[in-house]
């Protein structure tokens, strides 16, 4: 849990921002239950054309069960589902003008690459001379040339996951679903990948909408990310806010390594408020207006590599707290610190393994200073 | 596996060395040698005496009739072997045997009538019994998996009863003043009782029914097994069910379908019970052939040839059918 992407740095693209731009997906209070269980409720949500939009969500959260409403596999029982402005209600699956990479691949076992490939190709009626090309463009594009005539059951777990790329995209969709595309994968070739498939995005200019658990795959190649939890939607925004402002405790403890404090809300400044958590037994400082009353029970949140660790009192810090270091886990790239205080409470603090030395000056039951910035932290109220 | 197989695994392949292009180094498979103890031997050892008990002895003493010579005497033929009689009969008695019944069951054209004739009466029925069988197999696999084994039961549970009683119980059905006339008559569709019994659609009748187990449960199992999420993914490129039907579920039961009906068509083709309660006088088949040159003329002889020969005709479908099972046992599938 080292490495944060925050995402590759884009063009200026943020139609969401934009008040007057039209959705091209949009979710309307749709609810899906299945008998007593509540997939998805009462859910809201818009996705703009050539958006690379991510689900992220533990199981059973209602994020796949999304994908499929949206494909067409599930119907909603109440609320509207809009392609391009279009209502999706009463439209079959092979009616809808979206592709779906499934998480099996569901490549047809009876059936040649070429053959998976040209599948919904056929099924537009196109004619012979068409397929043959669109489809040897396609095995161009996920560099499957030589495997055209092969069997699924002949090829690589990353050669299947290309063939159902290219399968879903041959009919160049309006929008493409990826159903946790990457989640066979080992982690090597996950991460190529990732980018392989942000650049494919860019470059065929479509909508991609993602479904995953893994919260690295969705900060890596998504625009946007809805965290889902219990079918609601807990936030929407952009991969480094998701990271940096998240919304609630549910966000910031599902993104990466946090920190969370139990404070209470002892005094707001304009600008500036101050907490006061009795646990650790200090006061914080926090440059950040909270809404809360004086009194109220607030998290302090912080990332483990936003927490400074030394053996000094750091004499500017405005925060700062005194502990023993309990137990160190060495990353290699960088290596995380737990440090207990007041002989209870652990805080985790990051730092970058800059040289090359095995031994690291700090060590265990070593007597060490914590200290962060006044910005450096985030205050939760749910 | 192989170096040109995991090179060509990194995602579309930007820094892939491709160096397989044909599928020979990932499909070879090696047979491991397994070396076997004398229990290992033993183990393997009792099939094979099984089989060489009894099948392959009957085999050869009915092979051995079928050359032999009919005659008034018990067993009514000739020559008879005695161990007790020395060799010199022995040798007298090998001499003796002949190829005349064969030679026999080409000139009478009542032999290779009956055959042609149960052969045609056997695939029909199959073809029948896929037509009925399918959709119900298709049925209990989509049907919600708590029903399936209830299901699966009522599939099974005609086997509970004799068979001959239910081939006789379709006499009540089908004769003129049976149920299914009565039916008939009080629906209105027709005025007069059909004729139904003793005539070669009674015998379609009874194959189709006594068999449509063995192809029901077969073909149930590989559609049972299919992954729904292809009939998805298939629609999802814009194929509408009936023809996802026709691409996807179809040929990926062929394996199902196919020993489903070597399961019915095997049996079938020497069925004696059903051409012989349900079938006519003109009605040809092998079985009742056999039966009445074994029973009524009490030529052991002509119907010993007539057996084997019936053999050697099944032997076909026969091996086709092991062929079958073992290339879909080596695919894993």
């Amino acid at each position: 849990m080292a490495k944060k992407p925050i995402g590759p740095v884009r063009r200026a693209f943020a139609p969401w921002e934009d008040g007057n731009a039209t959705p091209f997906i949009e979710f309307r209070n749709v609810t899906k239950r299945f008998g007593d269980f509540t997939a998805v409720d009462d859910l809201s949500l818009k996705i703009y054309e050539r958006e690379f939009f991510a689900l992220l969500g533990g199981s059973g959260c209602g994020k796949t069960t999304m994908m499929r409403m949206l494909a067409g596999f599930e119907t909603p029982n109440s609320g509207e589902i809009f392609l391009d402005g279009q209502p999706l209600r009463g439209v079959p699956p092979h009616r809808r003008p979206v592709n779906m990479m499934f998480q099996s691949y569901a490549l047809f076992p009876h059936m040649t690459v070429e053959a998976n490939i040209a599948f919904g190709l056929k099924q537009e009626g196109m004619a012979r001379a068409a397929i043959t090309e669109r489809v040897a463009q396609m095995l161009k594009l996920v560099k499957l040339e030589d495997f055209a005539r092969r069997k699924p059951h002949q090829l690589s777990g990353g050669q299947r996951q290309r063939v159902a790329l290219a399968r879903s995209l041959a009919k160049k969709p309006k929008v493409l679903l990826l159903d946790e595309p990457l989640g066979a994968l080992d982690r090597k070739l996950r991460e190529e990948t990732q980018f392989e498939l942000t650049d494919l995005q860019q470059d065929l200019g479509m909508t991609f909408v993602i479904v995953t658990h893994d919260q690295e795959e969705a900060m890596t190649m998504a625009d946007r990310i809805a965290v889902m939890d219990k079918g609601r939607i807990i936030q929407i925004a952009s991969p480094a806010e998701i990271y940096e402002l998240p919304n609630s405790r549910f966000v910031a403890d599902f993104i990466g390594d946090i920190n969370l404090l139990e404070c209470k809300l002892t005094g707001r400044n304009g600008d500036s408020s101050t907490l006061r958590s009795e646990i650790f037994d200090c006061d914080i400082e926090v440059a950040q207006p909270v809404e809360a009353s004086v009194g109220d029970t607030v998290w302090f949140a912080i990332r483990p590599e936003k927490v400074r660790i030394g053996f000094d009192a750091p004499a500017t810090a405005v925060n700062r707290l005194a502990g023993e270091v309990w137990d160190i886990g060495y990353l290699g790239d960088v290596s995380i610190y737990h440090t207990h205080i007041r002989d209870e409470e652990t805080i985790r603090a990051t730092v970058a393994n800059h040289s090359r030395v095995v031994e690291r000056p700090m060590s265990w039951e070593d007597k060490v200073w914590l200290s962060w910035d006044r910005d450096a932290g985030i205050v939760l109220t749910r | 596996m192989t170096a040109g197989d995991s090179a060509s695994g990194a995602p579309f392949g930007l820094t892939a060395k491709r160096t397989a292009t044909t599928g020979t180094d990932i499909e070879r498979t090696v047979r491991p040698r397994v070396r076997r103890g004398l229990g290992g031997w033993l183990l393997i050892a009792v099939p094979y005496l099984w089989l060489l008990t009894f099948f392959l002895a009957p085999f050869f003493i009915v092979f051995k009739i079928s050359l032999s010579e009919v005659a008034v005497a018990i067993p009514p033929y000739l020559p008879t072997f005695d161990l007790a009689a020395g060799w010199d009969d022995f040798v007298s008695g090998i001499t003796a045997l002949s190829i005349d019944n064969y030679l026999w069951l080409t000139e009478d054209s009542l032999y290779w009538k009956s055959y042609v004739s149960s052969i045609v009466i056997a695939a029909t029925s199959t073809l029948i019994t896929l037509i009925v069988g399918y959709p119900m197999a298709y049925g209990m696999a989509r049907a919600p998996k708590a029903w399936r084994p209830t299901l699966l039961m009522l599939v099974i549970l005609p086997f509970w009863t004799s068979f001959l009683i239910r081939v006789y119980a379709w006499i009540g059905i089908l004769k003129t003043e049976g149920l299914l006339n009565q039916f008939l008559l009080w629906v209105g569709l027709i005025d007069t009782p059909l004729t139904i019994l003793n005539t070669n659609v009674a015998v379609y009748i009874g194959i189709v029914y006594s068999y449509l187990p063995f192809l029901v449960l077969p073909l149930y199992a590989t559609l049972e097994k299919l992954d729904e999420s292809l009939l998805e993914a298939a629609s999802d490129l814009g194929s509408p069910p009936w023809r996802s039907f026709w691409t996807i579920t179809v040929p990926l039961s062929l394996p199902g379908v196919i020993a489903g009906c070597f399961l019915v068509f095997i049996p079938a083709v020497g069925e004696f019970v059903i051409p012989d309660l349900l079938g006519g006088s003109d009605t040809l088949m092998i079985g009742k052939t056999l039966w009445t040159e074994f029973f009524n003329n009490r030529d052991w002889p002509v119907s010993s040839a007539v057996a084997v020969l019936l053999l050697l005709i099944l032997v076909v479908p026969i091996v086709l059918f092991q062929n079958h099972q073992q290339r879909a046992t080596e695919k894993g599938r």
